[in-house]
C-alpha cells in the first residue's frame, strides 16, 4: 500500500510538469503550481482512503448527513449524475495512464465544475456560501498535510462532506490503483503522444455530446469525465473570467433568442385574421384560404390609398378650405334645397352628399389655402397620380416577388415523407388550434393525393382534346353573344335617351344594367358547365373559368365607361349651354342694378341661387360611387340569399323531405373561388378609375372590404361546404395578380384619358378656369419653383431629350428581360440535371441494395452449406467476404445489418430507457467483415 | 471566442439548454404528493403516464403517448425525473438537429422495431388526421412515403433513412420542439 502511495507520488510531483511544458502552457504553470499541491495532498488522500475503504467496505457511502451539507441548488444537478456508477464502469477504458491521472484529479476539477455550474446557474446566496464553506476547508487540508497519518481520518470525514461525487468513484478506484501500481514511472513520448490523441478524442466527444441521443445522466457523466480529463492534460481552460463571461454571452444568447421568437410571435399576432383565415383554410383548403389571403391584401392596398386621399386631400380642405355654403360649388342649389337630405336622395349620394368634400366638384381652385399654404389643387392632383402610381408598384413588386418565390427550387422528392413527418407542430398546446391542425393536415393530405392522382391520370388524350376545343369554342360563343347583347342594348339605349326618357317604361330605361347584371349572374354558370367537359385539374379549371369570367366583365366594364363617356360629352354640351346664359344672366343682373342706384355696391346673391354647370366630374364620381354600393349590395345579398338562406333551408326542410336535402340536389353551397375573386377584382378597378373624381372611393372600399372579411369569413364557415376535390392553390398568386394589373391598367387608360384631354368644368373642382387638368404642375412651376428650375424642367421634357431616354429605358428593360430569361433558363436546365441525378442516384442505390441483398443471401446459403467443410476452408471463406466488400463497398456495411443473424454481444446496454435491446447507430457500422465471422 | 471555449461552452449549454429549477418545479407540479422536493437521495419515482399525459404541452398531441414511451426508462410511459429532463432536453429549441431526428425516429417507431414499417407509418397518418382518411388514401400515402424515403429497398425505413429525408425538411426544426 505504502509502494502505491509513494509511486503515485512521484508520478505526479514529476511527470506533470513535463506533460504540461510539452503542451506548451507555461503561462500556467504558476497556476498549476498551487493546484498540484493541492492534488498531491488530494492524491495521497485518495491513496489512503482507497486503501482504508478496502478495510472498511462501503460504510463510507452511508455516512449520514453528508447530504444535509450539500445545498439546495446542487439537487438537481447532482441528481441526474448521480445513480450512474455502474454505467461509469461499462466505460472503463484501455487508457491505464489516463485513468489513474483521472482519478487523481477527480476530485479537484470535480469542485471547480461543480463551482462552475453554480456560477452558470443562479448566483444566489446559496452558491456564496458554498464557496466560502470550501475555501477554509481547503486551507485546513493544508495543514494537515504536516501532520501526517494521524489526521489522517479527519481529512477522510472532511473529503467525503465536501464532494458526494467520491462514492461513485471509490470502488473505481480499488481497481485502478491496481493497474497503477504497474504502470512506469515516466512517460515516454509515445504516450505522450497517445496521451494528446487521448484529449483530442474526449475534445472531440465533448464538443458532440449533445448529439448523442444517451439519457441524461450518462450525458452528463460522460462530459463530466471528458471534461476532467480534458482540464487536466490541457490545463484549466479558460478559468475564471472567461469563463463567466461565456456564460454571460450563452445567457445573452438565450435572452436574444427568447426575444427574437416574441418579436416573430408580435409580428404575427399583429397581421390581422390570420386566425380567422387559418381556420378557413384548414377546413376548406388553401384554395379558399387564397381568396381570403388576398382579401387581406387589398384591405391593406386599400388602406394606403384612403390614408392618401384622406389625409392630403379631405381633411386639408375640409379644415382649412372655405367653409359650406360660401361659393356656388360649395352650396346645394335652391331647386334642390328642399329635398336634400332626403334618405333617398343622399343614398344616391346626390343633395348634401354631392356638395361636401367626397365628390370632386367640391374644391376649391384657390391655390393655397389656410395658415399652412397648402397648395389644394396641386395636391389633388398628386394624390390622383400617386394613387395609380402605388398601386402599380405594389402590385407589380408583389409580382416580382411571388415570381422569385416560384423559382426558388421547389425540391418535392419528399413531398409525402415531410408531410407525415413534420407536419404536426408539437408547440400546439391547445385544443382548438389542435382541432384545426388535423383538419389541416387531413386537408393538405387530400389536396397531395389529388394532386398525385392527377399527375397518374392519362385517359383517352384525343377526346380530352376534342373536348377540351369544344368547351373553348362553346365558351367563345357565349362571349360574343353577351358582347352583342351588351353592344345592341347600349346602342337601343342611346336611342332612348335622346328621345327623352320619360316617354319609355321602366324596363326600357334600365335595360342595360339589367342585362348586364343578368349576364354576369348566368353565364358563370355556363361557363361552369361546360368546364366540366374538359377535365382540367381543378387548379387549371379555376384558372380557366378566371379568364373566362374575366373577359365577360371586361365587356360589363367598357360599356359601362362608354355610356359614361356619351354622358361626359352631353354634360359638357350642357356646359357650353350654360356659359353662354350665365353671361346674360349676369348681364341682367348687373343691368337691373345699375337701373335702380348705380352707387350702390353689387347686390350679393346667395350662392345658391347662382346658376351653375352641370360638373361632368362630379357626375362620373357619383356614377362609381353608386356602382360601387349597388355592387357591394348585391354581393351581400347574394351571399345572404344564395348561402345562408339555402343552408338554412337545406338543413330544416331536410326533416320533412321526400328526398335528402343534404346529399341530393340543392346540398350546401361551396365557396365559390372565381366569382369572388373576380368581384374583388372588378371592384377594384372601379376604385381606380373613380378615385380621382370621388376622393371617398378607397374610404367606402376599405369599409366594405372590412365588412365583407368578416361576413364572408362567417358565411364560409357556417354555411359552406368544402369542395369534392379540395385542391391546392398555385404557390403564388400571381395569376390573381396578373388579373389586377391588367385590370389596372385598363381602369387608368380611361381615366387618364379624360384627365389629359377633356378640359375640366369651368365652376367646380380643383382645375376649375383651366384649359386642362394637369396645367396646375406648370403652375405651380412658375410660381412656386426659381425661375431656373422651370427652364431647366422645360429643357428636360423637351422632345429632343425625351425621346433617346425613352429609347435607352426600352433597351434597358428588353436587356434586362433577355438576361433575366437566359437565367431563368439556366436554372431550370440545372434543376432538371439535379432532379435526374437524384433519380439516377436513388436508383443506384437500390440496386446497390439489391445486389448486396442477393450476395449476402448468397454467402448465407454457402454458410448454411458450409458447416460441414468449414473447419477446412475456414481462410477461403474470410477471404470471400473480404471480396465482397470491395465490390459494394460502404453500401453493404451500411445496409447489411438488415439481414444478418446480429452478433448480440456487440450490442451495449439500451441508449434509451425502455429499449434496452436498441442497438446504437454506431454499432450498425461494425466492419463487415467482423459480422461474417459470427 | 467560441472556439476556443467550446469545452467549457458544452457543459454550459447541457446545462443551460433549459432551466433544470424550472422543469423540476414542472415535475413536481405534476403530483406535489408525489415527489419531494429533496432530490439528494435518489428517491425512486416514477410519475404514471396519466400525469404526464395531461401537461398541458402534450395534451393535444396525437403522438404523446409514443413520446412518454420513448423517453420513459421501462417504456410504459412512466417517468422519472431524469426522464422527464431528457424529454424535455431533446424537444427543446437547443436540441440538436441530429438528436431530434434520432428520437423523432423512436417516437415514429410504434412497434419498436427500429424501423419504421407500413403499420408504423399506417398508425402515424391515421394519428395525424384522426382516420379521416379512406383506407385506399391512407395506403397510398404509405407507399409514397416509402417509395420516396426508402433508399435501400427493403420496403420500411431504417434510420438512416428517415435521417437522410427528415433533415431536410425545411420545418422540421420549428416544428419538433416544445416550448416550456
Amino acid at each position: 500500500m505504502t509502494t502505491a502511495m509513494s509511486l503515485f507520488f512521484v508520478f505526479t510531483a514529476d511527470e506533470e510538469d513535463t506533460v504540461i511544458d510539452s503542451d506548451g502552457r507555461q503561462e500556467r504553470a504558476k497556476e498549476k503550481e498551487r493546484k498540484k499541491e493541492r492534488d498531491r495532498k488530494r492524491r495521497r488522500n485518495v491513496a489512503r482512503r482507497a486503501s482504508s475503504a478496502r478495510k472498511e467496505g462501503k460504510e463510507l457511502e452511508d455516512r449520514p448527513g453528508r447530504e444535509e451539507r450539500r445545498g439546495r441548488k446542487k439537487r438537481d444537478k447532482e441528481g441526474k449524475g448521480k445513480g450512474g456508477e455502474d454505467e461509469r464502469q461499462e466505460e472503463v477504458k484501455n487508457d491505464t495512464v489516463a485513468k489513474t491521472q483521472k482519478n487523481f484529479s477527480n476530485e479537484n476539477t470535480r469542485k471547480l465544475e461543480q463551482k462552475e455550474i453554480e456560477v452558470v446557474g443562479e448566483e444566489d446566496g446559496d452558491t456564496e456560501e458554498k464557496r466560502k464553506n470550501g475555501r477554509p476547508e481547503k486551507g485546513g487540508k493544508k495543514e494537515d498535510n504536516g501532520r501526517g497519518e494521524t489526521v489522517e481520518k479527519k481529512q477522510k470525514k472532511k473529503r467525503v462532506e465536501t464532494s458526494a461525487e467520491h462514492e461513485s468513484s471509490e470502488e473505481e478506484e480499488d481497481e485502478e490503483e491496481k493497474v497503477g501500481e504497474e504502470k512506469p514511472e515516466v512517460l515516454s513520448p509515445e504516450e505522450l503522444e497517445k496521451l494528446k490523441e487521448e484529449v483530442d478524442e474526449r475534445k472531440k466527444l465533448i464538443s458532440t455530446l449533445r448529439g448523442k441521443p444517451w439519457p441524461m445522466r450518462k450525458k452528463l457523466l460522460t462530459l463530466r469525465e471528458s471534461h476532467e480529463f480534458v482540464e487536466k492534460y490541457e490545463g484549466a481552460l479558460g478559468k475564471g473570467k472567461s469563463r463567466k463571461l461565456y456564460a454571460y454571452k450563452v445567457m445573452m444568447l438565450k435572452k436574444w433568442m427568447k426575444f427574437q421568437r416574441d418579436f416573430e410571435n408580435f409580428k404575427t399576432a399583429c397581421v390581422p385574421w390570420e386566425m380567422k383565415i387559418k381556420e378557413i383554410e384548414s377546413h376548406f383548403g388553401s384554395s379558399v384560404a387564397s381568396y381570403f389571403i388576398f382579401l387581406r391584401w387589398m384591405y391593406g392596398i386599400n388602406m394606403i390609398l384612403f390614408g392618401l386621399t384622406f389625409g392630403l386631400v379631405m381633411v386639408p380642405e375640409a379644415l382649412m378650405g372655405r367653409p359650406y355654403g360660401s361659393m356656388p360649388r360649395k352650396t346645394v342649389p335652391r331647386a334642390d334645397e328642399a329635398n336634400a337630405m332626403d334618405f333617398a336622395v343622399l343614398w344616391d349620394f346626390g343633395g348634401y352628399a354631392q356638395y361636401s368634400v367626397l365628390f370632386y366638384g367640391y374644391y376649391n381652385s384657390q391655390r393655397a389655402i389656410g395658415w399652412l399654404k397648402f397648395r389644394m389643387p396641386l395636391s389633388y392632383f398628386l394624390v390622383g397620380v400617386g394613387t395609380v402610381a402605388y398601386s402599380y408598384m405594389v402590385v407589380i413588386r408583389t409580382m416580382a416577388r411571388n415570381a422569385n418565390e416560384d423559382g426558388g427550387g421547389d425540391n418535392n422528392s419528399f413531398n409525402f415523407s415531410w408531410k407525415m413527418f413534420t407536419s404536426w407542430d408539437y408547440l400546439i398546446g391547445n385544443p382548438e388550434t389542435a382541432d384545426n391542425k388535423f383538419a389541416s393536415i387531413t386537408t393538405s393530405f387530400k389536396e397531395a393525393i389529388l394532386e398525385e392522382q392527377e399527375s397518374r391520370k392519362d385517359d383517352n388524350i384525343h377526346l380530352t382534346r376534342f373536348l377540351r376545343v369544344l368547351a373553348n369554342f362553346l365558351v367563345l360563343c357565349c362571349l360574343a353573344g353577351s358582347g352583342y347583347l351588351i353592344y345592341f342594348v347600349v346602342r337601343r339605349s342611346q336611342k332612348f335617351a335622346l328621345e327623352g326618357l320619360e316617354s319609355h317604361s321602366w324596363w326600357e330605361r334600365n335595360e342595360v344594367n339589367m342585362v348586364m347584371s343578368l349576364l354576369g349572374m348566368f353565364c358563370p354558370m355556363l361557363f361552369d358547365v361546360i368546364s366540366a367537359l374538359e377535365n382540367y385539374h381543378p387548379r387549371i379549371a379555376l384558372q380557366w373559368q378566371l379568364g373566362r369570367i374575366f373577359a365577360l366583365f371586361l365587356g360589363n366594364l367598357y360599356t359601362f365607361i362608354i355610356a359614361l363617356m356619351d354622358e361626359i360629352n352631353l354634360k359638357r354640351e350642357e356646359e357650353e349651354v350654360l356659359k353662354l346664359n350665365m353671361t346674360i344672366w349676369e348681364a341682367s343682373l348687373y343691368n337691373g342694378t345699375m337701373g335702380a342706384n348705380s352707387t350702390a355696391p353689387p347686390i350679393t346673391v346667395h350662392p345658391a341661387d347662382i346658376p351653375r354647370g352641370p360638373c361632368w366630374e362630379t357626375m362620373v364620381g357619383q356614377e362609381f360611387v353608386r356602382l360601387i354600393v349597388s355592387d357591394t349590395m348585391t354581393t351581400y345579398i347574394t351571399l345572404l340569399i344564395g348561402d345562408f338562406l339555402r343552408a338554412v333551408l337545406v338543413r330544416f326542410l331536410n326533416y320533412c323531405w321526400c328526398w335528402d336535402l343534404e346529399a341530393g340536389f340543392p346540398s350546401y353551397s361551396e365557396f365559390d373561388v372565381s366569382g369572388n375573386v373576380l368581384g374583388l377584382i372588378f371592384n377594384q378597378g372601379m376604385i381606380w378609375m373613380g378615385a380621382f373624381y370621388a376622393p371617398c372611393l378607397p374610404a367606402l372600399n376599405v369599409l366594405r372590404l372590412h365588412v365583407s372579411m368578416y361576413l364572408q369569413c362567417w358565411a364560409v364557415m357556417c354555411c359552406n361546404v368544402p369542395q369534392e376535390r379540395v385542391f391546392k392553390a398555385s404557390g403564388s398568386n400571381n395569376f390573381y395578380m396578373a388579373m389586377l394589373l391588367v385590370i389596372l391598367f385598363l381602369s387608368t387608360l380611361p381615366a387618364i384619358y379624360t384627365i389629359v384631354t377633356i378640359p375640366p368644368s369651368f365652376d367646380c373642382g380643383p382645375f376649375s378656369g383651366k384649359s386642362r387638368m394637369f396645367d396646375v404642375i406648370q403652375e405651380t412651376l412658375e410660381s412656386d419653383f426659381p425661375a431656373w428650375f422651370g427652364k431647366v424642367f422645360s429643357y428636360a421634357s423637351n422632345p429632343g431629350l425625351v425621346l433617346p431616354f425613352l429609347l435607352l429605358m426600352v433597351l434597358a428593360i428588353y436587356y434586362l428581360q433577355s438576361t433575366s430569361k437566359s437565367y431563368k433558363q439556366a436554372n431550370l436546365e440545372l434543376k432538371k440535371k439535379l432532379q435526374t441525378q437524384n433519380e439516377e442516384n436513388k436508383k443506384k442505390t437500390k440496386m446497390a441494395a439489391l445486389k448486396a441483398a442477393m450476395d449476402l443471401e448468397e454467402a448465407q446459403k454457402a454458410r448454411s452449406e458450409a458447416p460441414r467443410q468449414q473447419r477446412k476452408n475456414n481462410a477461403s471463406q474470410q477471404s470471400y467476404t473480404g471480396e465482397k466488400n470491395t465490390v459494394t463497398g460502404h453500401l453493404v456495411s451500411s445496409f447489411v445489418f438488415v439481414y444478418p443473424p446480429a452478433p448480440r454481444g456487440h450490442r451495449i446496454p439500451g441508449p434509451l430507457p425502455g429499449n434496452q435491446w436498441q442497438p446504437a447507430p454506431s454499432v450498425q457500422r461494425v466492419p463487415n467483415s467482423q459480422r461474417h465471422r459470427v | 471566442g467560441f472556439n476556443s471555449t467550446f469545452c467549457t461552452s458544452d457543459i454550459l449549454q447541457v446545462q443551460l439548454s433549459f432551466p433544470p429549477p424550472r422543469l423540476f418545479d414542472r415535475y413536481r407540479d405534476l403530483a406535489p404528493q408525489l415527489v419531494p422536493l429533496d432530490y439528494t437521495d435518489q428517491p425512486d419515482v416514477r410519475l404514471p403516464y396519466e400525469l404526464i399525459g395531461s401537461m398541458p404541452e402534450l395534451k393535444d398531441n396525437p403522438f404523446r403517448q409514443r413520446i412518454a414511451e420513448v423517453f420513459s426508462e421501462d417504456g410504459e410511459g412512466n417517468m422519472t425525473l431524469d426522464d422527464f429532463l431528457d424529454m424535455f432536453s431533446v424537444l427543446s429549441e437547443m436540441a440538436p438537429r441530429d438528436l431530434k431526428a434520432y428520437y423523432a425516429f423512436k417516437i415514429y417507431d410504434f412497434n419498436n422495431d427500429d424501423f419504421l414499417c407500413k403499420s408504423d407509418l399506417e398508425k402515424t397518418l391515421n394519428k395525424l388526421t384522426r382516420n379521416e382518411l379512406t383506407e385506399d388514401e391512407v395506403r397510398m400515402v404509405c407507399e409514397k412515403v416509402i417509395d420516396e424515403a426508402d433508399l435501400d429497398n427493403d420496403g420500411r425505413l431504417s434510420l438512416e433513412d428517415f435521417q437522410h429525408m427528415i433533415v431536410r425538411a425545411p420545418d422540421f426544426l420549428s416544428t419538433f420542439h416544445i416550448r416550456i
